[in-house]
């Protein structure tokens, strides 16, 4: 089915009707919370706010050391990409760099491979330049609303974000130091170091086909710009439509390897049940884990909060964001009677498959009462949100068509 | 998650700008930045300064501050996954405290 974008809906008048709805649907002015409520089930539900983290502006703040910094969901209606001063902030191990000499950062390239490679950043900007929109979106995003709970970073829904990423196709400079035969993996590391001498250092691998396949890049750009410390400076692996644990940021290192890396942050960590949904039972026994990889298919209503009330019989844009996983929107379906009956959304435009796409409808609650809307994302592989929730002992790929309960005045 | 079979050619020419359309100049130039400190603490009870001395070699308050009420055999887990996985520095005499404590502050209610 095609959604052809009517021209009142362009994108900008999306905006345009942001404001009104925008001004409607928020009775506080969230710009001036100091704290914000994240409605985790059990709780703890209330986050500071901080603005004290370098290059970055206001933030959810989840942990201080090592950082992890949510992005206010708010920021998620302003368009389809996320400024660099909101995008989320994860990071495994404390010993994170504070400065970087451009002049003297080398990206190196070993391991088995014909001719090992120590780049500069110039050389590596003398490469082709290719271009794209990327959902990075943290394994463990809205991990707080699993049920029962689990342990972990405590997320609501902005542990995501979108981005222009600028950079090299990592094919390129691996094609420079040429990849021997028998290669299976390919292994990156950053400049991020474990706190004690034998903590494991956060690296991830793809497999060499993946590695070669030409999207994946290393990103020296961010939306136009260099990418924040925070977010991997200089030089951060992008793996469009695979979960961030695989974006190694501030990337200095590239191994080929010859057999299966069986390190801790393959083998162990961010692993996920092989079975639909990555679902399994708390306390179930026999499932088969596998590393995390694909994105799945969400969306959000971003300009009405929860409880929000609305007049009845008066015409109201709802609006939000949707994204295909590692595939395309297909299309995005609205209901307001908590999923009974959907009607199709107009989706705004197309910034690539791997991008967040912004769609928007009208609702007219008839009647004074209490509606449950609901939105649902198809991909491009039929793939849609299910209606019931996951869960996973680690809080991983959640996915559930999302509820907004509202009343109408 | 089943493996998804994409036919590659497609994809990678539909997708990526070749060099001669993307015209964005990045500069790239020494950075230095400053992360701060964390600010908050952790709640009075015994065994709060077996936690402060062991578990914040590595993290901040917010580790335990933001966690749910979790059960002490997720707690007994939680720090045991910390010094076998990521070799925290804590003795067998102080695990019981550790355990204890988190029981208490982020425990059932």
């Amino acid at each position: 089915m095609e959604y052809a974008m009517p021209a009142a809906l362009s994108r900008r008048n999306l905006l345009c009707q942001a404001g009104v709805a925008g001004l409607a649907a928020f009775a506080a002015p969230s710009w001036a919370q100091s704290v914000v409520n994240l409605p985790l089930p059990g709780g703890p539900d209330e986050r500071q706010i901080t603005t004290a983290f370098p290059q970055k502006g206001r933030m959810i703040l989840q942990r201080t050391r090592a950082p992890l910094l949510e992005t206010p969901f708010e920021v998620f209606d302003k368009g389809v990409f996320t400024p660099n001063d909101e995008f989320f902030v994860r990071w495994h191990w404390s010993v994170i760099p504070t400065s970087i000499d451009a002049d003297t950062f080398r990206l190196n390239v070993r391991g088995h491979v014909e001719r090992p490679l120590s780049l500069t950043l110039r050389n590596i900007q003398a490469l082709p330049q290719i271009e794209y929109a990327a959902v990075n979106q943290c394994s463990g995003n809205s991990r707080g609303f699993f049920e029962p709970r689990v342990p972990g970073g405590e997320w609501g829904n902005g542990a995501m974000g979108n981005a222009l990423w600028t950079g090299v196709s990592l094919k390129a400079v691996l094609d420079r130091a040429g990849i021997k035969a028998g290669a299976v993996q390919v292994r990156f590391n950053g400049l991020d170091e474990p706190t004690g001498k034998d903590g494991p250092d956060f690296i991830k691998s793809l497999s060499v086909d993946h590695a070669r396949d030409g999207e994946v890049m290393l990103a020296y750009g961010m939306n136009g710009e260099r990418l924040p410390l925070l977010n991997g400076y200089p030089l951060r692996l992008v793996v469009p439509g695979w979960y961030a644990t695989y974006w190694i940021k501030m990337l200095n290192d590239i191994e080929v390897l010859d057999s299966p890396d069986t390190n801790f942050w393959m083998k162990t960590a961010y692993t996920i049940p092989d079975t639909p949904h990555a679902d399994i039972k708390p306390g179930q026994t026999g499932v088969t884990f596998v590393p995390i990889n694909e994105l799945n298919p969400r969306s959000f209503i971003t300009n009405i909060k929860a409880g929000a009330k609305l007049a009845a019989g008066e015409p109201v844009p709802v609006r939000g964001i949707a994204f295909g996983g590692d595939t395309g929107v297909k299309r995005v379906d609205f209901s307001s009677d908590g999923g009974k009956t959907w009607q199709a959304t107009h989706l705004g435009a197309d910034e690539g498959k791997y991008s967040f796409r912004q769609w928007v409808t009208r609702f007219t609650p008839p009647a004074k009462g209490d509606y449950t809307l609901m939105v649902r994302c198809t991909n491009d592989r039929d793939e849609a949100q299910p209606d019931q929730p996951n869960w996973n002992p680690s809080g991983f790929m959640r996915n559930v068509i999302e509820a907004t309960p509202i009343s109408a005045v | 998650m089943t493996a998804k079979i994409l036919p590659i050619a497609l994809v990678v020419g539909a997708l990526v700008l070749p060099s001669a359309q993307a015209k964005t100049r990045i500069v790239l130039k020494a950075v230095e930045v400053e992360f701060p400190q964390s600010d908050r603490g952790l709640p009075e009870g015994p065994g709060r300064e077996v936690v402060l001395s062991n578990c914040f070699t590595c993290h901040s308050a917010g580790m335990i501050l933001t966690q749910p009420p979790l059960p002490k055999a997720t707690w007994e887990a939680e720090v045991t996954k910390m010094r076998n996985v990521y070799k925290a520095q804590v003795d067998d005499k102080d695990v019981p405290a550790i355990v204890e404590y988190l029981t208490a502050v982020k425990g059932p209610k």
